[in-house]
């Protein structure tokens, strides 16, 4: 599944950057039926991590009042060069991950 | 107290010389237009558009061989960024051996079948709705010129009869709707044009991308008609004078709209 | 042209109402007041809750409620003794009170963060921040969802 990650390739040493990542996800709230009254068992992204350089800088619990392929922007310090890894996690054993790079000078 | 009638004489008396139902050329406008400031910004940033999922798992599948030939778009196509500029502009488009037109979808799948020896996509399928929104997308700010080609003269005429013929319980035509009462609102939502220059668009209500075809579908569904079905002549027909209705307007594939 | 604009005006009516039928009789139970409460004293405990210091951006007026474009905010120097630890959002609506949990760091910089969320129904949002001194804040905002016409049915 694909993600959208937004994060500055450049940035100057203390610089506040923002963080906007885009992931594919139904976010199936499991309060819907089908036509013949059947559930819809949920299926949902439950917890999203950032970490910097390995160190958590954002973490998110997510519930079935987020919208289908979540959106999440929030703000880092740009302290030093390197990678920012992405993770979410959700129902069914969903995981997916996604990195981007920076260069702090 | 004017009377409807009495405006409506006042109208034709002073408006330009146009056929009742028809938007003149320099008063179309994209659905884009109707929307509000942060839809606006959904659509504008590729970063925001969840549209944009879809045409980056398009580029994969562009790349991926498939079906008995073991061959992939790119084998033939190369870089879509070059071969596919402009093609959704002027899709639905003619196809001579068919005789007749046929949707963006229905070209994607008659290359798999001639091409690549593989089973077709079903209509809103993610793959399918990945590789129209990828091949879309190259044609993002070209104006639309679908409909120019003479051979499909009889199918626009087709849809634009369509688009005038009231039909359902509700005894409403598309044009009662999107030419005599655009820029009004129906429930909490402005009436647009009905200008498809988006598609495959990511819709908030669905929480997807959809095609025309499923949008029209709803509108038929909104007027309680019975809808015609995915790939059938007359939504071809429709989405033909969509288009060539359309002509000129840029290409926003994909858009985002309510 | 025949329709008069009293017709066109009874057949937009007719379609809303037509509309909102299968919607509402297939909503599940909402969050009641009591369950957004018990939400809310879940993340706070038995603290006092304030008002003020947080900022919640939401359109008043959204154009559909499945998709709904968020911002929330606490003006913070966000250093080691004085940052926000935490934001939660809150509906009163939806079938469950819970919209979303957001923890920051001492290495966030500014503790805003933007999502997307669904709202069922017209209804008020409500947005809470743990500050590091384990003082809570809150903003309350109503937000309006119109009605979309011609909307598929629900499958």
């Amino acid at each position: 599944m694909a993600a959208l990650i937004n994060v500055p390739s450049k940035a100057r040493r203390g610089e506040i950057i923002e963080i906007r990542t885009l992931t594919s996800h139904i976010m199936e709230t499991g309060f819907r039926h089908t036509a013949d009254g059947t559930l819809v068992p949920r299926d949902i992204i439950t917890g999203f991590v950032c970490r910097y350089n390995g160190a958590e800088i954002f973490r998110a619990d997510l519930f079935p009042a987020i919208a289908a392929n979540p959106y999440l922007s929030f703000f880092t310090v740009a302290k030093e060069s390197g990678k920012f890894e992405f993770e979410w996690i959700g129902d069914n054993g969903y995981s997916s991950t996604a990195s981007a790079s920076i260069t702090v000078g | 107290m004017i009377s409807w009638r009495a405006i409506a004489a006042i109208l034709l008396v002073t408006g330009p010389a146009l056929l009742a139902g028809e938007i003149p050329p320099d008063a179309r406008r994209s659905g884009y237009a109707f929307m509000g400031p942060d839809t606006r910004a959904m659509q504008d940033d590729d970063t925001a558009n969840p549209g944009m999922l879809f045409v980056l798992d398009g580029e994969q599948l562009w790349k991926k061989t498939t079906g008995a030939a073991d061959k992939a778009c790119a084998d033939c196509h190369g870089d879509a960024r070059s071969s596919m500029k402009g093609i959704a502009a002027r899709y639905p488009a003619f196809d001579k051996a068919l005789g007749r037109p046929v949707t963006l979808d229905q070209r994607i799948n008659l290359c798999r079948a001639d091409h690549q020896q593989a089973t077709p996509l079903p209509y809103e399928s993610r793959d399918l709705l990945a590789l129209s929104a990828f091949v879309g997308h190259q044609s993002r700010g070209i104006p639309i010129t679908a409909g120019d080609d003479p051979q499909v003269k009889p199918f626009v005429d087709q849809g634009r009869a369509l688009f005038m013929q009231r039909e359902g319980q509700l005894n409403l035509a598309c044009t009662n709707c999107h030419d005599d009462n655009f820029g009004k609102r129906l429930a909490g939502a402005p009436i647009t044009q009905g200008q498809p220059t988006g598609y495959p668009l990511y819709r908030l209500e669905w929480q997807t991308l959809g095609s025309i075809e499923r949008r029209l579908r709803s509108c038929m569904t909104g007027v309680r008609a019975q809808a015609y079905d995915y790939g059938s002549p007359e939504l071809v027909a429709l989405q033909l004078y969509l288009m060539s209705r359309a002509r000129g307007l840029p290409m926003e594939t994909p858009a985002v709209r309510p | 042209m025949p329709t008069t604009r009293r017709q066109f005006l009874n057949f937009a009516g007719g379609m809303t109402v037509a509309g909102t039928i299968p919607i509402v009789t297939l909503r599940p139970i909402e969050a009641t007041p009591a369950m957004l409460n018990a939400a809310i004293r879940n993340v706070v405990g038995e603290a006092q809750l304030r008002t003020g210091r947080i900022k919640l951006d939401i359109p008043p007026l959204v154009e559909n409620g499945n998709t709904v474009p968020m911002t929330v905010s606490v003006a913070s120097p966000m250093t080691a003794d004085d940052h926000v630890k935490s934001i939660h959002v809150f509906n009163e609506k939806n079938p469950q009170p819970n919209i979303g949990n957001f923890y920051f760091s001492l290495f966030s910089g500014r503790a805003q963060v933007s999502t997307r969320i669904r709202l069922a129904d017209t209804q008020k949002v409500v947005a809470i921040a743990r500050l590091s001194d384990d003082t809570f804040w809150q903003v309350a905002s109503e937000i309006v969802v119109t009605l979309a016409a011609c909307t598929e049915e629900l499958n």
